[in-house]
């Protein structure tokens, strides 16, 4: 008996990029800002990213065994969602604390709204605000000081984050010299390569920029997020009353990390063009106002997650333009 | 998407050296298309073109044993037959009538005996009526055919009349029949013809060979199309992958236009947004922004009806794929089945394990080896490696919703499908899909994203019909 021809449905090429590469990359694209994290907070770092990632890992083995589904290790989204919560923890917290995050975000953030594509929110995001709202002192107060590190003379003090340091610069010591330290020409350069305070892997603007571009050229993050993103945050941190200039406001805290890689998570902003840009720009303005006006130093996090609860409703409201189509049907 | 844009804009200054034509159009025109072709059309994707065939002469195969010639080979009522079992046909004998305007003939393609007209796989209906002829190897023609013909006093009515008689459709792939795009309303006066010589299509080289090796015919037949439909501006538009034609063309004195090459540029409408920069309404056709689109095939075939009265009974197939030993650009008899052109070609590698009509975007697998070819029929792909995937979550990557050159989310249209919602998913403009493919290649969850369109589509109009 000859062997059947197999009919399948076309396209019959496929292009390269599948799930599984599209993670790879990003992995590859957090890596520079991993190592260094390790180099200026120590092996802590390293010793707390392995734990998040491997109880990452194992909830969402556990969850997909206990769900009755596939397990998916493979696709790498789990290694990722660890790393991403990691790099948004302090890296003196104690070592319980990211297990309980990774619990949280593949637990609840992620596979009990039905897995991988079905979450609403950004599982890491979800893990970093649990965390953030149920032991909000080990969240703020556990900072490393970076080595080698020097923000222009405050060192006693740099184990604070510079954006704490921007919010109540009078508990830290004579409030107008902060300020003036804060807009240095020094400390901006600093803040771009990273040796500062602050989460795990946010420091280094210069290292997160790269892979966040190496990410938008090989077309797995999307530039209008990033664009809409940078450009609103960018424009009100220049015209708010603000103590601190712009270059600190978008070097400073998690902003880079956000802009690259969480705000362009897949699975969490709008797929349509226009409704990514509406995204991006609602972080941006989420952000600076937090930040300025809020009762928390940092806004990043809490910004992309309000968004991310958006983005059904933007999705709805911006969809595409059908060829030919004269004017915009929006029917719901 | 940005980087598309941003290469098009680069490359149209190269184009503006083959903006040539001939002399008398204006500066100002000039502009206009450069401008034109500054937007090109949204959407799309660059392939690897795979065209390996591309330096391939024609070669013509001879004709087979047994043809199966089935009586629908296009878009619209399958033709009536008008021979019976036993009968004895030569070739161009009509043994098909059109049945209808939306219809078109069907002929004899060898000389012999009519063994049977039954039911045969085909390879688009999955299972159609055909007409079996063996062949009596005298390949004889039916009278009046091969002939020359002058052509150049005819009334147009005749013209259209000789085209419909030849059985000439869309050779592209859609079928369309040809008299009926050659009819457009009086309301609906055609400016421009457009000639299509874009073959987006990846390791298709068939109408580029037809193009480098019968321009002439094909200019002669597109010079026919401008007649009848009288129009003002004949253009060619041809793929910059492809400059040797285009050369050819504009030594020729015709207008060419050189494309960026993109896939589905050889979809009308996204044709007509890149060259004319005019877009087809929703639901429109090309008439309705004063174009018509014709494949450079169908011109040549158009041609040789014309002149030799010669109706379509073969065409250039390209066959290529690791499954086939020898990859050949051939002139094949319409019904000969893919088995033949195989074992023409030197044969199977090993046990295929597919079989693909047309190509490997839009081209559908075939299930039996005796299928046969048909007017439509421009590849035939034969693989003997398959790689499956298996369906994985949206991950809402919105890759889909970035090159669909209709503007559609299939995202959304097939999750609206698989939860059956059809008509939800008709205002999504299921409908508009032209089954590109453009978005399940991209998809890395490997969603076979046009399979659920499809069958979207079909839903949707079988609910209309209710
Ligand atoms: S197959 Fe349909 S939905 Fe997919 S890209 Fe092409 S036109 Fe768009
Ligand atoms: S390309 Fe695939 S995974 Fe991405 S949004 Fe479209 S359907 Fe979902």
């Amino acid at each position: 008996m000859k062997d059947l021809l197999i009919v399948s449905a076309s396209p019959h090429i496929s292009g390269r990029l599948d799930i599984s590469l599209a993670m790879k990359a990003v992995i590859l694209a957090l890596l520079p800002a991993l190592m260094f994290s390790v180099y200026i907070f120590g092996w802590r770092a390293l010793l707390v990213t392995v734990i998040t990632i491997v109880s990452c890992m194992i909830s969402e083995a556990i969850m997909q065994r206990m769900l009755g589904k596939k397990i998916t290790l493979d696709d790498g989204s789990a290694v990722l969602t660890g790393i991403l919560l990691a790099f948004n923890l302090p890296p003196g917290v104690p070592l319980w604390l990211p297990i309980v995050g990774s619990v949280f975000a593949i637990v609840f953030a992620k596979q009990l709204f039905g897995g991988l594509g079905y979450n609403f929110i950004n599982p890491a995001l979800a893990g970093r605000a649990f965390l953030m709202t149920s032991w909000p002192s080990f969240m703020t107060k556990e900072w490393l000081i970076p080595t080698g590190s020097t923000l222009s003379g405050i060192d006693s003090i740099t184990s604070a984050t510079p954006l704490t340091l921007l919010k109540n610069p009078a508990n830290f010591g004579p409030p107008e010299v902060i300020i003036q330290r804060l807009n240095e020409m020094a400390t901006i350069k600093n803040l771009f390569i990273g040796k500062v305070g602050g989460c795990l892997g946010e420091t280094s603007a210069l290292l997160l920029l790269i892979g966040g571009l190496f990410l938008i050229i090989i077309g797995i993050v999307d530039y209008r997020i990033v664009t809409g993103y940078l450009v609103s945050f960018g424009i009100l941190a220049f015209v708010l009353p603000t103590k601190a200039n712009l270059p600190f406001h978008l070097f400073s805290g998690g902003l880079f990390l956000g802009v690259f890689f969480m705000a362009t998570d897949w699975v969490t902003s709008p797929v349509t063009k226009k409704g990514r840009w509406i995204f991006g720009i609602g972080c941006g303005v989420l952000t600076a106002v937090i930040r300025i006006w809020g009762g928390y130093p940092e806004g990043v996090s809490y910004s992309i997650l309000l968004m991310n609860v958006f983005t059904p409703l933007i999705d709805r409201f911006t969809k595409e333009r059908i060829f030919g189509e004269k004017k915009k049907g929006v029917k719901l | 998407m940005s980087r598309s844009d941003l290469s098009i804009a680069i490359q149209s200054s190269e184009n503006s050296a083959f903006l040539m034509s001939h002399g008398n159009v204006d500066y100002l025109r000039k502009m206009i298309i450069l401008n034109s072709m500054l937007k090109g059309f949204l959407g799309g994707i660059h392939l690897l073109e795979n065209k390996f065939t591309e330096n391939l002469a024609i070669e013509v195969m001879p004709a087979p044993k047994r043809v199966y010639i089935p009586l629908s080979q296009h878009a619209g009522k399958s033709a009536k037959p008008v021979v019976q079992k036993d009968d004895f046909v030569k070739i161009g004998t009509k043994i098909g009538e059109s049945e209808g305007f939306i219809s078109a003939s069907v002929h004899a393609s060898i000389s012999g005996k009519v063994l049977d007209i039954k039911q045969h796989p085909h390879p688009v209906l999955a299972s159609a009526e055909c007409c079996i002829i063996e062949s009596d190897e005298t390949e004889d023609w039916a009278a009046g055919m091969k002939e020359k013909h002058d052509y150049e006093n005819l009334p147009k009515e005749e013209l259209l009349s000789i085209i419909k008689d030849a059985g000439i459709v869309g050779l592209g792939g859609a079928a369309f029949p040809t008299h009926v795009k050659l009819s457009p309303p009086p309301d609906k006066p055609i400016e421009y013809l457009l000639i299509n010589g874009c073959e987006c299509e990846p390791r298709l080289t068939a109408d580029h060979r037809l193009m480098l090796e019968y321009p002439i015919g094909i200019i002669e037949g597109a010079k026919l199309f401008q007649q009848i439909l009288d129009t003002k501006h004949l253009i060619f538009c041809i793929e910059d992958n492809k400059k040797e034609a285009a050369k050819i063309f504009i030594n020729e004195n015709e207008e060419v236009r050189v494309l960026k090459t993109k896939y589905p540029q050889g979809a009308e409408k996204q044709l007509i947004k890149a060259v004319l920069n005019r877009t087809v309404p929703r639901g429109g056709l090309p008439m309705d922004v004063g174009c018509v689109v014709q494949n450079v095939g169908t011109c040549y075939a158009a041609f040789q009806a014309v002149k030799f009265r010669k109706p379509l009974i073969d065409r250039v197939v390209t066959v290529t794929g690791d499954g086939v030993k020898e990859s050949k650009n051939l002139l094949i008899r319409i019904g000969t089945s893919a088995i033949d052109v195989v074992n023409f070609c030197g044969g199977f590698v090993d046990q295929p394990k597919r079989i693909i009509f047309g190509g490997p975007m839009m081209g559908i697998s075939q299930y039996a080896e005796d299928v046969p070819i048909i007017k439509g029929t421009s590849g035939i792909l034969v693989s003997k490696e398959v790689s499956s995937y298996e369906e994985g979550p949206c991950v809402r990557c919105g890759c889909c919703v970035d090159v669909c050159p209709m503007g559609l989310m299939p995202t959304e249209i097939y999750k609206l499908v698989k939860n059956k919602k059809f008509l939800k998913s008709k205002d999504y403009g299921v409908l508009d899909c032209i089954e590109c493919g453009c978005c399940a290649y991209g998809c890395p969850s490997k969603i076979p994203l046009v399979h659920y369109l499809k069958y979207g589509k079909n839903e949707v109009w079988r609910l209309s019909k209710k």
